[in-house]
């Protein structure tokens, strides 16, 4: 029987100079014929300049029930934010 | 549009929910959006892939009715308007399989399952396609009434589907009005090519009326689904917005629609219509429409005769891995 062909993760840079971003995902025997179909499917109306295709298989991601303790470390951190911290309007923009 | 009749798993109040099937609930009517690895109540799952599924499929095998006019549409313009949209449906489809290969099935296998007549495709695709003006019409109806039901489907529980959606409808508009501007054409065109629109409007306004799915009080699976809000609206209140939004349109075509109990009911702020003949609908479900037989023998025969291809691509691709292998060594 058949192989099905192998999934993988798309991500696009636009126009405007910023980061690669996750689009979608397709099937495709090689990474050669992952970026041509990857631009068939998901830059038919000029969407991007650059594609990276990566095996799904080879994606590594955090696990949704770990979500609470992952995150926690910045959620007690408000002083991270620059808000957190009071200047008198006197000493101008900062 | 293209989900009909997608079977929905039990309906369960909230006493009788277990705490993680009300933690979920309760998820979902906060606005939450569910992600693929994390938990979901069985039922959400297989609805989905129901739905998602038959979604897909709907898209594929909608490319068929208007593949049968790209080498006969009257200008190269037209042509490679027509192409472009069925190359989009593609690409819809694509998404949508995508989208259900998140919840645990695979392509191939959804695949088998259209082919062997396990999952169903939307019944207007089973309708022909037989004179040019029929571009139009599927463009501006069928198009049209998948708009209806997609716009709100972005946003649906589910991340992937949603997203998806919102995929989707960025291009969908595209289709439409490309269909819309071929009835233009047609309808300001000679008596003979007016008769050809008029006649589409009248094969394809009930089977468009169908793609919303039979009506509510018959739409026995529509309460899990809308709880999930993996459906956002009910069936009648999308066939309303549809034909209130459609028969102005028909006016300014000149057409009209083929039915004489169309009204305008100033109370509701509606049109009042006649409902279409659901056993026509039941029966084109059940595999007994027009195109039934050829559209789903168009797909097999697509899937076995590039069989060679993929097998071959894919050997291609092991080879190239085995040398690169070695070559490392």
């Amino acid at each position: 029987m058949s192989k099905e062909w192998p999934l993988w993760e798309v991500f696009i840079r636009g126009q405007h100079g910023l980061n690669h971003r996750h689009v979608g995902s397709l099937h495709a025997p090689d990474a050669e014929m992952a970026i041509m179909n990857a631009r068939d499917v998901y830059t038919r109306r000029n969407e991007g300049v650059s594609i990276w295709v990566v095996p799904s298989a080879q994606i590594t991601a955090s696990s949704p029930s770990d979500k609470g303790p992952l995150f926690e470390p910045s959620n007690s951190k408000v002083y991270r934010h620059p808000t957190f911290f009071d200047i008198p309007e006197e000493v101008g923009h900062m | 549009m293209y989900a009909q009749l997608v079977k929905s798993e039990g309906t369960k109040t909230r006493e009788e929910m277990t705490p993680e099937e009300l933690a979920f609930q309760e998820r979902i009517d906060r606005g939450e959006k569910i992600e693929p690895k994390e938990w979901m109540p069985e039922g959400y799952r297989k609805t989905l892939i129901r739905q998602i599924g038959q979604h897909a499929h709907s898209e594929i095998v909608g490319q068929l009715p208007e593949g049968n006019w790209i080498t006969r549409a009257p200008t190269l313009e037209r042509k490679a308007i027509l192409l472009a949209k069925v190359q989009d449906e593609a690409g819809h489809g694509l998404y949508l399989y995508s989208a259900a290969e998140t919840l645990g099935v695979s392509r191939d296998e959804l695949m088998e399952l259209l082919h062997a007549g396990k999952m169903k495709y939307s019944s207007i695709f089973n309708y022909p396609t037989l004179t040019w003006a029929d571009m139009g019409a599927v463009g501006w109806l069928v198009d049209g009434a998948a708009i209806m039901n997609q716009v709100p489907l972005q946003r649906t529980s589910y991340g992937p589907y949603s997203r998806a959606m919102i995929r989707i409808c960025k291009e969908e508009s595209f289709h439409q009005r490309q269909g819309y501007a071929i009835m233009m054409k047609m309808a300001q065109g000679t008596p003979a090519q007016k008769r050809m629109a008029q006649d589409a409007l009248n094969r394809l306004w009930y089977p468009a009326l169908m793609m919303f799915g039979p009506s509510d009080k018959d739409s026995v699976h529509s309460a899990q689904s809308m709880a999930w809000k993996i459906k956002m609206n009910t069936n009648d209140e999308l066939r309303q917005k549809f034909v209130d939004q459609t028969v102005p349109q028909a006016e300014y075509l000149g057409l009209t629609v083929p039915d004489p109990n169309l009204k305008w009911n100033e109370e509701k702020g509606g049109y009042d219509f006649s409902e279409p003949d659901w056993s026509e609908f039941y029966d084109v479900l059940a595999g007994n429409g027009p195109c039934n037989k050829d559209r789903l023998g168009a797909r097999v025969k697509a899937w076995e005769d590039g069989a060679w291809f993929r097998e071959g691509l894919m050997a291609h691709a092991e080879k190239a891995a085995a040398r690169r292998a070695q070559a490392a060594e």
